[in-house]
């Protein structure tokens, strides 16, 4: 990592959009976005499809097994990452509203989150 | 132009590792640069040493390994997902290397653009 402090900050943007269990992604997704932090880029998370559940509040996944990794979302603040942005219709399409999420988060409409991942240098999908 | 790859699938039960590599060839072909190859997610089982498929059929890791033989392309597979899946230095196939996520970020930042391959 002797790059981290190459002065280069790019626009970097996470898409989230796989259901928070059922699949690895949203885990290791969330593993990138920790790394990212430490290499000072502008990163940014998105939150449509399936994908808004990951930040949905009371996740109780012991019973099937697998790790709630969900309390790292609000951990994120202290590195740093404030930029989560979540789609409107994503959430109204699975009967959500923002109260039902753990973290602040912008919601966009899906016109809007286009535009802002035009605007992106880099953008990482899963 | 300079491309960083990520390849977020296994080889054989999904496309996605066969396209990254042909997209890899023919950016070279066309003289173009490829920065880095990363390899996330079950992408990681592409650097297994242990595969064997059969001889009529294409070997995805051997593959890779041509890729990098011939144009000296850096293939990195993620250690903690790698730990994750079982590949560690002991199965790794010889061209790969394993190292951080910090790798991917570097990618990320220092070529013109980077490419997924995957769901």
């Amino acid at each position: 990592m002797d790059d981290m402090e190459s002065g280069i900050v790019k626009k970097f943007m996470f898409v989230n959009r796989k259901a928070p269990h059922g699949t690895v992604y949203a885990l290791e997704v969330l593993e990138m976005v920790l790394i990212s932090a430490a290499f000072d880029q502008d990163v940014h998370l998105a939150f449509l499809d399936d994908g808004v559940l990951q930040i949905k509040k009371g996740q109780t996944p012991a019973g099937i097994g697998v790790k709630n990794f969900s309390p790292t979302y609000r951990a994120l603040e202290g590195y740093d990452i404030e930029k989560l942005y979540v789609e409107a219709e994503s959430l109204a399409e699975r009967g959500l509203t923002e109260d039902d999420l753990l973290v602040p988060v912008e919601v966009l409409s899906r016109a809007e989150m286009g535009k802002l991942m035009a605007g992106m240098d880099v953008v990482l999908t899963a | 132009m300079k491309f960083a790859v990520l390849v977020n699938e296994g080889p054989y039960n999904h496309q996605a590792a066969d396209s990254a590599l042909q997209f890899c060839k023919a950016a070279v072909d066309k003289g173009h640069e490829i920065f880095r190859v990363f390899f996330y997610y079950d992408g990681v089982n592409n650097a297994t040493k242990l595969g064997e498929p059969p001889s009529d059929d294409r070997n995805v890791t051997r593959n890779w390994q041509k890729l990098a033989e011939d144009h000296k392309v850096d293939l990195v597979v993620c250690v903690a997902a790698g730990l994750r899946r079982g590949i560690t230095e002991s199965n790794l196939a010889p061209g790969f290397r394993i190292s951080g996520l910090g790798q991917l970020i570097e990618a990320g930042i220092h070529a013109d653009r980077l490419v997924t391959f995957g769901d």
